[in-house]
């Protein structure tokens, strides 16, 4: 279930199919990917997805979040979730990966989400986020 | 040094205050340890056999007195008056209270310190030369590369959560005294027609399968080294095995496509990540260059009195010349005999923070072979700089020799230990503590691990002795012909193992079978690499 979401569009009602039957087929417009799906598969067909799911089975597969950077900076805007074994702490890393959703497995508490959301607000790095890295900011 | 400007001093502080937050909810049984482990994990702190182990980063390891003394300070009042310097230029306290640990990295953040990514499969401390600044025969200085890759690594939110933990050293010479090429990534600054970049190594590494990293790109300029790193490690990240803990090193990786395919996957990320524009502008290096600024030198170039003989065995063994006439290198060495390698109490801490900023220009580094580097020493203060170490039993003059012992903590504290490695060093200290048998010997650079994990480097020792377990005993295996320097190699195991005291009884007749064969003045290890194994095999087997 996603529990938190931040978008204003309409949440996509359709389900979303495996990447070989996205592939296969089809004209489904919400795909799911494994850590181990090629994520530039989806690169042809983006303009037509309204939701991408990437899976966390474990939280320690850090896989996912290569997958969503690629997809941002394909150019994919629509709604990027992250499901499954998404821990409170890892939420501000997928922020910052481009995921705009998140449907873990066990429920997290809003507040700590919040906190762990405003707790930096400075970043060394660019990344798929609207974060102006720091070099940025000392080097205008 | 580099100094903090708001923007790095607003990181640390940040996770000192996420970092408390996660402890007490943790106290207050709000989450597992289960799910603590990773959170804590990610910041340094591990359960030991006894307690909690924190480790703090030493970033490259170079330090001013200011932070030094908090090293100490930390050790007195939060540790039992010592802590333990690492083969990754970090310190380590072993005896740390999970309720005082925010408040400890509170106080280490005054002084721009912190325990960010000292451990868990993210990007770890950058490791460099602890000669880097002072050595003649560096292209330039290393730490200004190794400051930008910390800034870039430091909660990098794509490679957060790798198939394991990831290492990279930077050197800028020809002599590799960082064991480079033992890296998850080793980048070497050489120049090509006068524009600085960096030779880029890929897969090195030491645990169960040691391997020494291939050269994966001669030349990267500075203005795309974050991108082209970048596309290494998301090729890692993406395809680096997460089925076997064992087998998840990217060394692995690189190793079973084969250095050919991991270039060209590399290169072609790169090709796209260098559009996304995440390289900071020359400019940024340049910033960061300005701090490492070589110090106003200008003492003159006068030899040092060498009339009293302790002081000239000394002068010969630790200490290194300079890259400017009239200063040297200092090497500290914690190898005292009978010694823990690596440890040091809060008052030698102190003693070696007043030296630095006495003599040192206030600068301090930390060896990855676990000892200290006063990099910038006038020739005329040698002396009393070599009397103010004695008086703190810091003058052992056994720099590189059978007794400057790399040793992890092994069954002594490390919850991963098979064996213990602490009393195999200090008994093999003590079988060479003659001082003049050590010289005589030379260079030997001898290493212990107390298990297959490789903390102590044994596959980079000239003689390395692994730790295992066997039915419940401990067993020291031998190996002979590593090396984690320019010449860098794997040992070998010579044959069957041994129990604590037949191991320190095989590296002495080790010794005297390299003594009786060598030629001019050849090291163990150029003996060794001569005339093969056999000999050896037979003194210590026959």
């Amino acid at each position: 279930m996603v529990e938190f979401r931040y978008r204003t569009d309409e949440v996509t009602e359709q389900p979303s199919v495996t990447l070989d039957a996205f592939l296969d087929q089809s004209n489904a417009t919400a795909v799911r990917l494994e850590p181990d799906d090629d994520a530039r598969a989806l690169i042809p067909f983006l303009d037509r997805l309204t939701l991408i799911e990437v899976a966390f089975p474990k939280y320690r597969d850090g896989r996912g979040y290569s997958s969503a950077r690629i997809l941002r900076e394909a150019g994919y805007t629509g709604e990027l979730r992250a499901q499954g074994d998404v821990l409170v702490d890892q939420i501000a890393f997928m922020r910052r990966c481009g995921f705009d959703s998140f449907a873990p497995e066990a429920s997290l508490n809003p507040e700590a989400v919040a906190r762990a959301l405003s707790t930096y607000d400075q970043f060394y790095q660019k990344a798929a986020d609207a974060a102006v890295p720091v070099w940025k900011l000392r080097h205008g | 040094m580099y100094k903090y400007d708001h923007f790095d001093q607003s990181i640390v502080d940040a996770r000192v205050a996420e970092f408390r937050d996660q402890v007490n909810r943790r106290i207050a049984g709000e989450i597992t340890e289960d799910q603590f482990k990773p959170l804590r994990l990610m910041n340094g702190l591990y359960l030991q056999l006894h307690a909690y182990m924190l480790r703090v980063a030493i970033p490259y390891g170079t330090l001013d007195s200011r932070q030094m003394r908090m090293l100490a300070h930390i050790a007195r009042k939060y540790d039992r008056d010592y802590g333990h310097f690492t083969t990754r230029q970090n310190i380590q306290y072993n005896w740390i209270k999970l309720e005082e640990c925010a408040d400890l990295l509170e106080e280490l953040a005054t002084v721009e310190m912190h325990a960010i990514q000292t451990s868990g499969n993210c990007i770890r401390n950058i490791s460099s030369d602890q000669y880097a600044g002072a050595a003649a025969d560096e292209v330039a200085d290393p730490r200004p590369w190794a400051e930008l890759l910390r800034q870039w690594s430091t909660f990098h939110p794509e490679f957060s959560y790798l198939p394991r933990k990831f290492k990279i050293a930077v050197i800028a010479s020809p002599e590799d005294r960082a064991a480079m090429r033992l890296h998850d990534i080793g980048l070497e600054l050489v120049r090509q027609n006068g524009e600085l970049g960096a030779r880029v190594f890929v897969g090195g590494g030491m645990g169960r399968t040691p391997m020494i990293a291939p050269e994966i790109n001669p030349f990267v300029k500075a203005d795309d080294l974050l991108s082209y790193i970048e596309a290494c490690l998301r090729v890692y990240n993406r395809y680096g095995r997460r089925d076997n803990i064992y087998k998840a090193r990217i060394k692995i990786l690189v190793h079973e496509i084969g250095a050919d395919e991991y270039r060209r996957q590399v290169a072609e990320e790169f090709a796209h990540v260098k559009t996304l524009g995440i390289d900071p502008p020359l400019a940024e290096l340049e910033r960061i260059s300005a701090f490492f600024a070589p110090p106003a030198f200008d003492a003159a170039d006068v030899e040092p009195d060498r009339s009293d003989p302790d002081f000239a065995v000394w002068l010969d063994q630790n200490v290194k010349p300079h890259k400017q006439a009239g200063y040297a290198i200092v090497n500290i060495s914690l190898k005292p005999i009978g010694g823990i390698p690596g440890d040091a109490t809060s008052a030698q801490i102190d003693v070696m923070a007043d030296l630095a900023e006495q003599y040192g220009f206030d600068e301090l580094r930390v060896t990855h072979a676990q000892n200290i580097v006063l990099p910038h020493v006038a020739k005329r203060d040698l002396h009393a700089v070599w009397q103010a170490l004695r008086e703190a039993e810091l003058a052992d003059a056994n720099l590189d020799l059978i007794s400057d012992i790399i040793a992890c903590p092994g069954l002594d504290y490390c919850s991963l230990a098979n064996a213990r490695s602490i009393p195999v060093a200090q008994k093999i200290a003590t079988r060479f503590a003659d001082m003049d048998r050590q010289r005589d010997l030379g260079e030997l650079k001898l290493k212990i691990s107390g298990c297959i994990n490789a903390c102590g480097h044994h596959h980079a020792g000239h003689i390395g002795i692994l730790g295992v377990d066997r039915k419940g005993v401990e067993n020291y295996q031998l190996t002979f012909g590593g090396s984690g320097a320019e010449d860098v190699s794997i040992g070998k195991i010579i044959g069957p193992g041994f129990d604590e005291d037949g191991v320190v009884d095989a590296v002495e007749k080790a010794t005297e079978v390299y003594k009786t064969l060598r030629e001019g003045d050849e090291r163990f290890i150029d003996t060794y690499r001569r005339v093969g194994l056999e000999p050896f095999k037979e003194a210590i087997y026959g």
